[in-house]
């Protein structure tokens, strides 16, 4: 499945600023900088919250929990990652990596 | 103004631009060091070096692919001395997979064995691809078999750091990977994984272990020497791992994420959960040999980079054994030494490891014509690096070449042993021989008989390991019984000091199922009250079998797994270890860092240590006796500077009770009971600080075979 992402920034009452980040297909080490791109972009505006809905990913490669990563260290420790609806596989990805304690899975946003 | 800061450096610095270009592929004259394949700007950089190759090639595939997709030789004036180093341009770092060709003379008798038909994996490799699933069949005719991939060292540690902890207060746990939660019992997620340890973590914190000792995640081959059981026809294979395909990578068929190429995060994200609960990390290491086998084996790396410099070879170009395996890696060649350093570097700074454990360590110690060295340097560099300044570093001071330094393997102040002799005298004692109370007396003062000068923590004490049999199977079986590895019974030791209690083997004889849980608490009291570092085997304190096999390397199967369901079968020897190893750490007087003086430095009325009989102060050092008690003075605990309890241990492998007269204690302190291993389950240990008052302050009965431990508070 091919993968395709689109973000977009909205200031949010009482948060702030909040990107938005829709991320579709799978996510391997080429699709990656795709992402890491959009973070690079976003981290410009300097956003409170980040949100990433995961609900039409099916996969995620090591290359994307780095974004992850990546976007705490760009954007700085104190932005909280929401995850929309991530499949079991990238729960199952996130948990034995490490990395879902630095994330909060959610339904939707704001919850 | 235009400012040299509108520019990144990165946008000037002119070596992050190809200057050469190769069937598509652009690159650069490269950096020598570090050795291994490294990211840098824009590229990445190769780094190989070869004493005596004529030529290098480096070989890029993508990940999984068939064929290399390009094959691109250094050009002469990209050598430094030995080192072929070039940076390749606009790589998908994420899907690379890489090897080289080495082009030499191929000529035994003068230690050369090039043949650049092979592609190599790099000794360096971060991370390798080829055995990514646990014993998935892997593709045979690949031509690239145990394939080079990059790993990066940007995992999310936190604020983790070793724990360096004291390695007086450490109770480690040895421990194998799959084993420990490959059985469907372990009831976990993912099982025989390391994300599956995760799910254990409050097992272990609960059961008290502050250290898990991990048989070799160094990525190795399961699938190696693998042949159907001649019996069962069910399939043999290296389970346990003790042969090195390379040194700085993770097994990854060992990481649920294999597959997917991330086991050095999965493996991180365990160790950094572990060090949050207080339980250190110590990898077991194989320094002594590779996977490579004799002149007969594959040629996977190091033989056909450089085999003279990583192999002992003997004057006509064959391989010495000191390792029983075929190879003996040429540890105090300096290039291999620096290798072996900047592997275990590595492994404490990105891994953040606590410590190694050396198999066959005393390898590590003989010159590159085999023969013992007083002063090795590899030894003397591990014990002096910083990186590695605050690692516990523990030998395993023997080898299969006959070379047995238990008490004077070369430590510079830094090095513990795995204390063979305390091994194999416990368990004489245990089962009842005679003439053992003397050296008895050593061993459970950290044996300053092996360690006067390197103080009682050199001594790592234990009573069985992944070698041999389990705690319960000592008290089982008088033989081994390794049929099922399937060399007519042949392989493994036969001193085993193992005592079946009347019967070969597992029995419904009550008495004597009471009478090897018996033995096996007196082990588990005697090792948990010895001076020096206590290790416990995984499974012990649930009464692990492995049905009498002493040598069960071959096994992916019950023989191995850890069976959890024991915990509901023997709840009483769980709750026995658990308390024992409570009372330990809450006792310092147990956990010295210097030997004891047998005085009264600071003014107690009692010696630090003191031996007893059935009468008190009156030690029988006779060789027919097999009974004797210690008492430890609190007030000498730590050197004086903590004020512990009284402690005192009565031990009698006599087959009859005995009266032991106790000691008079000062203060108005009384003797409770910790424990009585003659007593049935429920009563045979206390919870800590709850011991019952002893009712005659003058005696206690030990029962036959049994261990009594007092405290005198």
């Amino acid at each position: 499945m091919s993968f395709s992402i689109n973000s977009n920034v909205s200031d949010v009452a009482e948060v702030g600023k909040v990107a938005t980040i829709h991320l579709t297909g799978e996510l391997d080490s080429l699709s990656a900088r795709l992402f890491q791109k959009e973070i690079e972009k976003i981290a410009l505006e300097s956003p409170k919250d980040l949100v990433l809905d995961m609900e039409n990913l099916s996969f995620m490669a090591s290359a994307g929990l780095r974004v992850l990563i990546f976007s705490k260290q760009k954007i700085g420790p104190s932005l909280n990652i929401y995850i929309v609806k991530p499949q079991e596989p990238i729960v199952d990805t996130l948990e034995k990596t490490g990395l879902l304690h630095s994330v909060t899975i959610v339904d939707s946003y704001p919850s | 103004m235009a400012t040299i800061q509108d520019k990144s450096i990165n946008d000037i610095r002119i070596d992050y631009y190809p200057t050469h270009e190769h069937q598509g592929m652009k690159f650069r004259r490269g950096h020598a060091l570090p050795f291994g394949a490294a990211t840098v700007p824009n590229g990445v950089n190769f780094s190989i070096s070869s004493s005596a190759a004529t030529a290098c090639t480096l070989v890029l595939f993508d990940r999984g692919a068939d064929k290399p997709y390009a094959e691109i030789p250094f050009p002469e004036e990209f050598r430094v001395g030995d080192v072929y180093c070039m940076i390749v341009f606009d790589l998908d770092v994420e899907r690379l997979e890489y090897g080289y060709r080495m082009d030499g003379p191929f000529a035994p008798e003068l230690g050369h064995r090039f043949n650049k038909d092979i592609i190599l994996s790099d000794p360096y490799a971060r991370s390798l691809g080829g055995r990514d699933t646990w014993l998935a069949e892997p593709n045979w005719d690949d031509v690239y078999p145990y394939r080079s991939r990059l790993a990066f060292e940007d995992f999310d540690w936190e604020n983790d750091h070793p724990l360096e902890l004291p390695i007086e207060d450490l109770v480690i746990y040895e421990m194998h990977v799959r084993a420990f939660t490959r059985d469907p019992s372990a009831k976990v997620k993912n099982p025989g994984t390391f994300s599956a340890i995760k799910s254990k973590i409050k097992y272990l914190k609960d059961l008290g272990v502050n250290c898990i000792e991990l048989m070799p995640i160094y990525e190795y081959d399961e699938w190696e020497n693998s042949k159907p059981n001649p019996v069962t026809g069910e399939m043999l294979v290296n389970f346990w791992g003790y042969s090195t395909v390379n040194f700085f990578s993770p097994k990854a068929g060992y990481a649920a994420t294999g597959k997917f190429g991330m086991q050095v995060d999965e493996l991180k994200t365990v160790i950094k959960e572990l060090h949050k609960n207080g339980i250190e990390v110590i990898l077991d290491v194989v320094f002594n040999h590779t996977a490579e086998g004799d002149h007969r084996g594959h040629t996977i790396s190091f033989r056909g980079i450089d085999n003279k410099t990583y192999y002992m070879l003997t004057p006509e170009g064959y391989y010495f054994n000191f390792s029983g395996t075929g190879n003996t890696l040429n540890c105090n060649n300096p290039v291999v030494r620096n290798m072996v350093l900047d592997c275990l570097r590595y492994w404490a700074a990105d891994y953040h490891i606590d410590g190694f454990r050396f198999d066959l360590a005393a390898i590590l110690g003989r010159a590159q014509d085999g023969s013992p060295l007083s002063n090795p340097p590899l030894l003397e560099s591990l014990a002096y690096d910083p990186v590695l300044a605050k690692c516990k570093l523990i030998a395993e001071a023997w080898d299969a070449g006959g070379l047995y330094q238990v008490g004077s393997f070369p430590a510079y102040g830094r090095w513990a042993e795995w204390n063979g002799k305390y091994r194999d005298s416990v368990r004489k004692f245990l089962k009842g021989d005679e003439g053992q109370v003397g050296e008895m007396a050593q061993r459970i003062q950290g044996s300053p008989d092996l360690y006067f000068y390197r103080g009682p923590t050199a001594s790592i004490n234990f009573i069985s390991c992944h070698d041999g049999f389990t705690l319960h199977d000592i008290f089982s079986y008088n033989e081994k019984h390794n049929e099922a590895n399937g060399e007519d019974n042949n392989d493994g030791g036969n001193d085993n000091h193992s005592w079946n209690c009347g019967v070969e083997g597992e029995t419904d004889d009550i008495e004597i199922n009471f009478l090897r849980h018996k033995l096996i608490k007196n082990a588990l009291s005697i090792l948990l009250v010895s001076q020096g570092v206590p290790m416990l085997l995984m499974g012990d304190e649930m009464g692990r079998t492995k049905k009498g096999n002493n040598n069960t390397y071959c096994h992916d199967n019950e023989l191995n797994w850890l069976d959890w369901t024991l915990l509901k079968k023997n709840p009483d020897l769980y709750t026995f270890a658990e308390r024992i190893i409570k009372f330990r750490k809450a006792h310092p007087v147990l956990r010295s860092s210097t030997h004891f003086t047998h005085s009264d430095y600071v003014g107690s009325g009692y010696p630090d240590i003191s031996f007893h009989g059935t009468k008190a102060w009156q030690m029988d050092w006779s060789a027919y006796n097999r009974s004797f008690a210690f008492m430890l003075c609190g007030d000498h605990a730590k050197r004086g500077i903590i004020k512990d309890d009284m402690i005192y241990v009565a031990m009698n492998m006599y087959w009859e009770g005995l009266s032991f007269e106790l000691p008079q204690l000062s203060h108005d302190r009384k003797w409770h009971v910790f424990s009585n291993t003659d007593m049935p389950a429920g009563e045979d240990v206390s919870q800590l600080g709850r011991e019952p008052l002893v009712q005659n302050q003058d005696h206690i009965i030990v029962g036959a075979r049994s261990v009594v431990i007092l405290v005198g508070k």
